[in-house]
């Protein structure tokens, strides 16, 4: 999309059709002779796996719709009907359902590899910003879609979800109400709010399309990023997208297949909650809910404060944090390979992320390390609240106290002057070992 | 003022360049109005388009339903639905008024005597919509150490009155509109 197109029609009618629409051109200079850094590590697999879990959610999505039916008196029944009687209709679902967890499995490897290589960095921030809306909208979709079934944990975490709101009652009395009521199109979660729900579930994939070919288009300006961080110097440094990357992404997608279809076929329902086998009851909640595992870390940041406007925000500004991490990383280098002590922060930031998971997964009172019994014999101690509070205050303090303030004191290790230099003189010394390095060194 | 091209001098003198002088009012006005009456048609041809999603006019005129209380005994609770949440139709039992009551004194979040929660001479029923104030979830009752309702998703504990006593929920269980029409019959909303 960028620079010189070296795209040479060869047939009459590519050379007809170049001159008016040039499609092939494009798709040609984009994926074909798009020049890529030779040193991509595996970790850069991850976004032609995400390209691919679009597209299997919107091929399977589209299905589903064929025989779900959006209304709350024959939805739960519907997605039934397509599990027991549509033709391979239970594959299908199990594919969607799964292929939700597996999307953002793989977005978070993607955001966390960007974090660890600093590819949020001038002259990437667009792309990283575009990256960060592509995130919250497939949070947004996937919320909704999760609410599609009508069974009990959809119901709740409609909910939960959309009372969020209803914590700006405290900003301006009568506004978050507004907000719900508006949201739900009556005074609680009901056959409006589904109905909505599967519209915009339907509408959100495809705007998620567009911002990922802004994503991509963005990303095709500067060209990729690589694990050394050094900017692209000379041809030596590049190689053709096709058949360098084609082959090595196609591989990766394969190998993300295995763990996909074992999802799948062996065990479809163990990212899922029972309770969603339940027919929604506005009357009573189960007694443990809990979202969807990818959203756990932001529910447990959520519970950990105690009171609901500043939980919500807390949240919220999570999400948020990662708008503005171009500019709270002072640092020069861009990889971590060269930056000894944050790849500490960064691996303990990571530690932070997983364990606020398995907290969002626990009750609030639960006791992590229990210091002896109170007079019922329940044990006492450290709780998950708790540990949730010091791995909320981790998170928040990693984007806005270690990033700003260690690219300022860090002294990097010394950068290779080319992405060459490193793999030319043998790969050695400037290539520390760890679970990132690049395992291709032969190059 | 931005200097405009006049292609037709001769019509519209005051406003060439050549006349940088002449009152620009005139035009500002124009181009103001012009704007506003974008925006304002704009706004109008939106707001439809985002007030759809507000209840509908079937969803509203459910606003009130009855309830007979005859059948709900003491120490009960009936949930009826109501403008698609539950309420709590709940008979107190003596001792839970006792303490409710008693716990009137009691530091509170949103603090509320018991007699402000339910009609004079009936403080057996209290009616409750039954959803917590915290993120929506609906309460169990017989749970939590002050005897009254506890909310699985969060953990807020609320007492024999529908107050809020512990947990993240920020206000007392609301109290509906209703009245008694007969001694066992209620209308809520």
């Amino acid at each position: 999309m960028s620079g010189h197109s070296s795209y040479e029609p060869k047939t009459g009618i590519e050379r007809w059709l170049d001159s008016r629409l040039p499609i092939v051109r494009l798709a040609y200079d984009s994926v074909v002779a798009y020049p890529t850094p030779k040193n991509l590590n595996y970790w850069w697999t991850f976004g032609g796996i995400l390209a691919v879990c679009l597209g299997i959610q919107i091929i399977t999505g589209v299905i589903l719709a064929m025989h779900y039916v959006a209304s709350a008196d024959h939805a739960f029944n519907s997605v039934e009907h397509i599990m027991r009687d549509v033709n391979h209709g239970w594959m299908i679902r199990f594919i969607h359902a799964n292929g939700a967890s597996m999307f953002f499995l793989a977005v978070y490897v993607h955001i966390a590899r960007g974090l660890y290589y600093g590819s949020y960095k001038a002259p990437r921030e667009v792309l990283w910003i575009l990256g960060c809306i592509i995130y919250l909208l497939m949070m947004a979709t996937a919320f909704m879609g999760y609410v599609l079934p009508w069974g009990q944990m959809s119901y709740y975490g409609a909910v939960v979800i959309t009372n969020l709101f209803s914590s700006l009652d405290e900003v301006i009395p009568g506004l978050g109400t507004a907000i719900t009521t508006w949201l739900w199109g009556g005074f609680s979660v009901d056959a409006p709010t589904l109905n909505r729900f599967f519209s915009l579930h339907y509408l959100l994939p495809f705007m998620i399309a567009g911002v990922v070919g802004l994503h991509i288009w963005a990303l095709h300006v500067p060209g990729n990023n690589n694990p050394t961080g050094v900017e692209v110097k000379s041809k030596e440094d590049v190689v053709p997208f096709h058949p360098y990357y084609t082959v090595k992404d196609g591989f990766a997608i394969v190998a993300f297949f295995i763990l996909f279809a074992w999802f799948v076929f062996f065990a479809p329902d163990a990212l899922g909650h029972a309770d969603n086998y339940t027919p929604a009851n506005p009357l009573q909640t189960p007694a443990h809910i809990v979202p969807e595992w990818y959203f756990l870390p932001f529910y447990a940041m959520l519970r950990a404060v105690p009171e609901k406007l500043m939980g919500v925000l807390t949240m919220f500004g999570a999400i948020a944090l990662l708008f503005a991490v171009p500019w709270l990383d002072t640092s020069k280098v861009r990889s971590m390979r060269y930056r000894p002590t944050a790849r500490w922060f960064f691996l303990f930031f990571v530690l932070a992320v997983v364990l606020l998971g398995w907290c969002g997964g626990q009750l609030p009172d639960d006791v992590v390390i229990p210091v002896g019994h109170n007079e019922a014999g329940h044990p006492v101690g450290f709780t998950v609240v708790w540990l949730s509070r010091i791995l909320a205050v981790y998170y928040y303090a990693y984007f806005l106290i270690v990033l700003p303030l260690l690219g300022l004191m860090e002294k990097p290790l010394p950068v290779p002057d080319s992405i060459s230099t490193p793999v030319l003189s043998g790969g050695g010394a400037a290539v520390p070992a760890g679970a990132a390095a690049s395992p291709e060194k032969k190059g | 003022m931005v200097e405009i091209y006049n292609a037709n001098p001769t019509v519209d003198a005051g406003h060439s360049a050549e006349h940088p002088a002449d009152d620009p009012s005139r035009r500002d006005f124009i181009h103001i109005a012009a704007g506003a009456a974008a925006a304002g048609g704009v706004v109008a041809t939106l707001w439809p388009l985002v007030d759809q999603m507000n209840p509908s006019g079937d969803t509203l005129a459910l606003a009130s339903i009855e309830f007979d209380i005859a059948k709900v005994i003491e120490g009960q609770q009936a949930v009826v639905k109501w403008r698609g949440k539950p309420v709590f139709v709940r008979h107190r039992t003596p001792k839970e008024i006792q303490e409710a009551v008693r716990d009137d004194g009691a530091p509170m979040r949103d603090p509320q005597k018991d007699e402000d929660r339910h009609k004079d001479g009936k403080a057996e029923w209290l009616v409750l919509v039954g959803v917590c104030t915290h993120l929506g979830c609906v309460p169990n009752f017989g749970l939590g150490e002050y005897g009254g309702w506890f909310c699985p998703c969060h953990g807020s504990v609320y007492d024999t009155s529908g107050r809020i006593r512990q947990g993240p929920a920020p206000l007392n269980l609301a109290v509906p509109d209703y009245a008694f029409l007969t001694d066992t019959r209620i209308k809520i909303g």
